[in-house]
């Protein structure tokens, strides 16, 4: 593991050193910068027109009104910011949890109303009570531009316990054994996916007859069979959280689908991680 | 490690003048000498003419049939890597159909100024093609004949092509350094055309693509068997992956026991005698080995993380190349057959998919140097001298390669690329040049070329 590390340091550093086009490469990053500032100056100066002209009217009432200032002029600062936001599933029910993914091009200031500022492109779990919009909002210097997902909460399930083994559905069962996500060529179970297991395995406790085919899932990126080894990795450690968390392992099965099923087709990593999975489905 | 880096960064500081040397070299590198020596490739090239046929039938199937042999035996010959080809253009305008009728100065003069030249006929009659094909030495007038041969079969494409392919073998068995020639072998591959991932065959130059299973399902990993009499691959059905064998005599599954859990990636020995995969029996992916009917299961490894892709070492059976993710990043580990003496083999990246060359010497394989989030990664094909880890890179800069499978005589490697949204199979030779692209049609991946 040192190991790798030191050799990507390695890289890095002779990167860095071979990196002779730097300097090029600095200079869109100033030109944005001078443009803004431009900018600025641009809008306070009309501003100040703006004034003048205002008291240029109330001084000389009696004159002709001076020409209306000029409309600003179009100033092209840069490409306009684009943003697309979606929420993953957009129908929960309470308690649940949803995954917000976004990505923006041409924006410097990207937030998301009620989470505050984000990277321009991510992904993020939430857990919204009631019925929300996510509201997103990219800032760059060819304007802003925003985009909305919305999540519809349902009411709280009637409790679990209420409903006996035949009545659970496929999205019965789907609302209450959630997927576990996983970082990057990984199968360690994160802290947020271990707060899924112990609902998923609550669930699963108080209907202790349903059978369980856990599958393990891949981004699309890397080598097929190395990948079909990671799947059956990430299925393992869901199954090995679930016996932990009191599932008896006789009602769980895994199998690997690698990269060979793609939940989403993307090329981005919003996309990969939907991909990076452990799926409960009902073994039937 | 970290010595060496400062080392190498304060060395370039210093030579910045002699980086664009350093950035130059990949192009010529190919052509290193331990390359080409360890690929057979290092002979030295006997210049060869092949004369168009001289058509000795008025059958109406004599001219296409004629055009598919001049084609393949030219096309054979070329790809064979240890020809000078005289081209068509330069060749004097004869169609010599025997020894009495070739004029061997205007072959031996420039420009054709070729060594050796194959020539002959071509005739059909009765529903039959028959070929006699001759191997002569220009410089050698008093007994320049180095091979006579005739081969006759139901006149057809296909026939054809295979007599081609056998005249162009024998001329590459004389000329060639002693090594069979590959132009009867097959390759093996996957490919999604039926609409389900099946397993397929073709022959080593593209020709004749045909499906050999029809499962509906998902099936990877083709292995042929080193007799060509089975394929080995891997299969998703009801219970996750497992090893299925399909017996090409049969033309149908026959049985093999395959461990439960995710079983994946078959590879023969040399001998045909024993199968090593991939299986998550312990719900963690381990290299195992077991008879050609799946008895006698043995577990070789046992460590956390996903063990996959074996392949044994086909000269010795006694040791197992593989993919192993126990450090983090898959990368390229050997040990005997037994799990002793581990040794990591590359040193970082993302390393997949080993492939050993035939005389035991190389692994080819897919690597990417520079894995990780965020980073473009080409993946590329490389191959590594194993006694000194030395490694060469064969493809650059074209799509993301993988799957690198050697031809039996250590020439040629077949491989998948992805490029511009499309997975295909090319070949090259093993020192990587003579790129070309073999399937055109559909998504095709994982190539394994037979053994013979």
């Amino acid at each position: 593991m040192d190991g790798r590390r030191k050799f990507f340091f390695c890289s890095a550093l002779v990167k860095s050193q071979m990196a002779r086009e730097r300097p090029k490469k600095i200079t869109p990053k100033e030109e944005t910068v001078q443009i803004v500032s431009r900018g600025l100056l641009h809008r306070r100066s009309l501003t100040l027109a703006a004034g003048m002209a205002a008291l240029f009217v109330v001084a000389g009432c009696s004159k002709k009104a001076a020409p209306p200032p000029p409309p600003p002029p179009i100033t092209n600062n840069g490409p306009a910011p684009t943003a697309t936001i979606t929420a993953t599933p957009g129908v929960i029910n309470a308690g649940g949890t949803v995954i917000l993914s976004w990505r923006t091009t041409d924006a410097s200031d990207v937030s998301i109303d009620g989470i505050g500022a984000v990277p321009s492109a991510g992904t993020r779990t939430v857990q919204p009570t009631e019925s929300t919009n996510y509201h997103l909002v990219a800032k760059g210097s060819g304007g802003s531009t925003d985009a909305t997902a919305r999540v519809t909460v349902n009411a709280a399930p009637a409790p679990v316990s209420n409903l006996s083994e035949s009545d659970v559905t496929d999205s019965t069962f789907h609302q209450n054994v959630k997927d576990v996500f996983f970082d990057y060529d990984s199968y360690d179970i994160r802290a947020d996916a271990q707060s899924t297991i112990s609902s998923d395995a609550n669930f699963l406790n108080q209907h202790p007859t349903l059978k369980v085919v856990i599958g393990g899932y891949c981004d699309e990126r890397g080598s097929t069979e190395y990948n079909l080894a990671l799947g059956e990795n990430r299925a393992n450690a869901a199954k090995q959280g679930l016996v932990t968390a009191g599932v008896s392992p006789d009602r769980l099965r895994t199998v690997s689908y690698g990269k060979e099923k793609q939940f989403c087709t993307e090329h981005d990593e919003s996309c990969w991680q939907l991909n990076r999975r452990a799926q409960f489905s009902m073994d039937k | 490690m970290n010595g060496k880096c400062l080392k190498l960064s304060a060395f370039l500081k210093i030579s910045i003048g002699i980086n664009l040397l350093i950035l130059s070299v990949p192009s010529t590198l190919y052509a290193q000498d331990w390359v080409r020596t360890g690929t057979n490739l290092g002979v030295q090239k006997v210049r060869l003419a092949a004369a168009n046929f001289k058509a000795g039938s008025t059958d109406s199937q004599t001219t296409p049939l004629k055009t598919v042999f001049d084609t393949t035996l030219f096309n054979d010959l070329k790809n064979a890597g240890v020809f000078d080809m005289v081209s068509k253009s330069m060749a004097p305008p004869q169609t010599p159909g025997g020894p009495q009728e070739i004029n061997l100065s205007a072959w031996a003069t420039a420009p054709s100024s070729a060594e050796m030249v194959a020539f002959g006929s071509l005739s059909v009659g009765d529903g039959r093609v028959t070929v006699q094909g001759f191997l002569f030495d220009t410089k050698n007038t008093q007994t320049p004949q180095i091979l006579g041969k005739q081969y006759a079969d139901a006149a057809s494409e296909e026939n054809t092509r295979r007599i081609a392919h056998h005249f162009a073998d024998e001329i590459i068995l004389r000329l060639g350094g002693g090594l069979n020639g590959i132009c009867e072998t097959r390759i093996y591959f996957v490919s999604n055309r039926t609409g389900n991932k099946e397993i397929w065959a073709m022959d080593y130059d593209g020709q004749d693509q045909h499906a050999v299973t029809h499962l509906g399902s998902i099936s990877i990993s083709p292995r042929v068997s080193p007799d060509n009499s089975r394929v080995a691959f891997s299969s998703l059905g009801k219970d996750g992956w497992s090893i299925r064998m399909y017996s090409l005599e049969l033309g149908r599954l026959v049985n093999f026991t395959s461990p439960r859990g995710t079983t994946l990636s078959p590879a023969w020995t040399s001998d045909g005698g024993k199968l090593a995969f991939s299986s998550s029996e312990t719900g963690d992916n381990e290299i195992y080995t077991t008879d050609a009917s799946g008895g006698g299961l043995h577990r070789v490894t046992a460590f956390r993380g996903p063990d996959v892709s074996p392949v044994w070492n086909p000269k010795s059976n006694s040791q197992i190349a593989w993919v192993s993710g126990r450090s983090g990043l898959p990368q390229i580990y050997i040990m005997d057959s037994d799990g002793a003496n581990v040794q990591r083999m590359t040193d970082g990246g993302y390393a997949t998919s080993p492939s050993w060359s035939p005389n035991g010497q190389f692994l080819a394989f897919a690597w990417d140097r520079k894995y990780g989030p965020g980073a473009p990664g080409g993946q590329d094909i490389y191959i590594m001298d194993i006694a000194s880890k030395r490694w060469i890179q064969l493809t650059h800069e074209a799509g993301a390669n993988d799957f690198p499978s050697w031809s039996p005589d250590g020439r040629h490697i077949v491989f998948q690329r992805a490029q511009d949204g499309r997975t295909e199979i090319w070949s090259m030779l093993a020192d990587g040049t003579g790129q070309q692209q073999l399937t055109h049609e559909g998504w095709n991946a994982m190539p394994n070329w037979s053994w013979k």
